[in-house]
């Protein structure tokens, strides 16, 4: 129950996007196109479920155990671009066509914020290990249905008569904010 | 003289042509999510600001010694042990912000704005310009986190730095302004704001 708990909060209530503000700038930049904003969602997706599975180990049996937390940012920096780039060289060698549809998206994750958010709020929630998996599967998910529902919008809007310097970013950010008022609804379903 | 005029230059550009998050939309995650008060801002702006500085000198005094190939994870490397000076000095001397600000501190390492300057000036340029560029920047950005801060507060609070602006008694704060739906808004005004000042400055100059 408290994994569908977790599950339901990461994706949906508190999304990272439009919640915590984490992970706007693949938001902004990736979301034109629903077919690249599908594929970046599950690229990031795979790697914050991945995230998870590995920093929580290394956080607490190796920082924790000799007594160094504080090292923890450096730590899960390096263990996150570590996995991109080994994600990366597996992808491209197992499966080219694949490669070719995620290839340019998986350099973009390692300054992806929300990965990096996903390894300190594990920390600072004290989650146990697959409450950690689940939380960074269903915070992959949350990322991927925020960025898939504004590519949706943001092509319908190609068509529509914009003010000049609302054009781009700013559209894109006012959009976001009204899908953060929409998302605020999904609070009712805890506690509800 | 014409030395000064080129660090005057550095300084300058990130205060308007190079404004972070309004020009360049780098940072924005920080821009969004601790601007529901100016203090909160300003803290943020100026922990950033520590960050970029240290990491802008010492990449730039340590750039004929690193490797091109793995130049980016040294880079990380470098902010992310600054960022944890920075995150370790506030929550120590300054437990209250430290609070407010929660995982955006740490958050520090991935703001683009720092790995940009770093990839994109500092490891071209000598110290000092490469100062100048970091207080510039820096500094644009706290204003701009300032900015942003002044707005939602006094629309979602009625006050500026906790005084009362606006009067209780008269106005009703818009509790939208403080939630991340009115980030958003925000943001997306101000960007727009920004390009419609500079499309008319562009327009006087043809």
């Amino acid at each position: 129950m408290k994994l569908l708990m977790i599950f339901i909060s990461a994706s949906l209530i508190n999304n990272f996007v439009l919640t915590y503000f984490l992970g706007i700038c693949p938001f902004v930049g990736v979301s034109n196109k629903t077919e690249n904003a599908l594929n970046m969602g599950l690229a990031t997706t795979f790697v914050m479920t991945l995230t998870a599975a590995v920093t929580w180990p290394v956080y607490y049996y190796i920082l924790v155990k000799y007594n160094v937390p504080y090292l923890q940012y450096a730590a899960f920096i390096i263990i996150i671009a570590a996995l991109v780039q080994f994600v990366e060289m597996y992808i491209r060698k197992s499966s080219p066509s694949l490669y070719r549809a995620l290839g340019i998206y998986l350099p973009l994750i390692t300054t992806n914020c929300a990965v990096l958010g996903l390894a300190l709020f594990m920390v600072m929630r004290e989650y146990n290990y697959i409450e950690s998996i689940v939380f960074g599967f269903a915070t992959g998910v949350g990322f991927t249905l925020a960025i898939l529902m504004m590519s949706g919008i943001r092509e319908e809007l190609e068509f529509a008569d914009i003010p000049k310097p609302f054009q781009g970013i700013s559209i894109t950010l006012i959009i976001a904010g009204m899908m953060a008022l929409a998302f605020m609804g999904f609070a009712g379903l805890i506690r509800g | 003289m014409a030395e000064n005029n080129s660090l005057w230059y550095e300084f300058k550009k990130g205060l308007w042509q190079d404004l972070p998050p309004f020009r360049l939309v780098l940072g924005t995650c920080p821009t969004l999510a601790v601007t529901n008060s100016v203090l909160n801002g300003i803290s943020m702006g100026l922990a950033t600001l520590f960050v970029l500085l240290s990491a802008n000198i010492i990449i730039s005094a340590l750039r004929k010694y690193i490797a091109p190939q793995v130049r980016i994870a040294v880079y990380v490397v470098i902010i992310a042990l600054l960022v944890t000076v920075a995150d370790l000095y506030l929550a120590a001397q300054f437990p209250a912000i430290s609070k407010a600000l929660g995982p955006y501190v740490p958050l520090i390492i991935v703001n683009c704005i720092i790995l940009g300057r770093a990839e994109g000036f500092a490891q071209k340029n000598p110290v000092v310009p490469s100062v100048m560029d970091a207080l510039g920047i820096g500094i644009g950005f706290t204003l701009s986190l300032a900015v942003m801060g002044a707005i939602r507060e006094v629309l979602g609070f009625g006050t500026v730095l906790n005084f009362m602006v606006l009067s209780p008694t008269w106005f009703e704060p818009w509790i939208v302004m403080i939630l991340p739906a009115g980030a958003f808004i925000v943001f997306g005004g101000l960007v727009a704001l920004v390009n419609y000042i500079s499309s008319r400055k562009a327009a006087k100059t043809v």
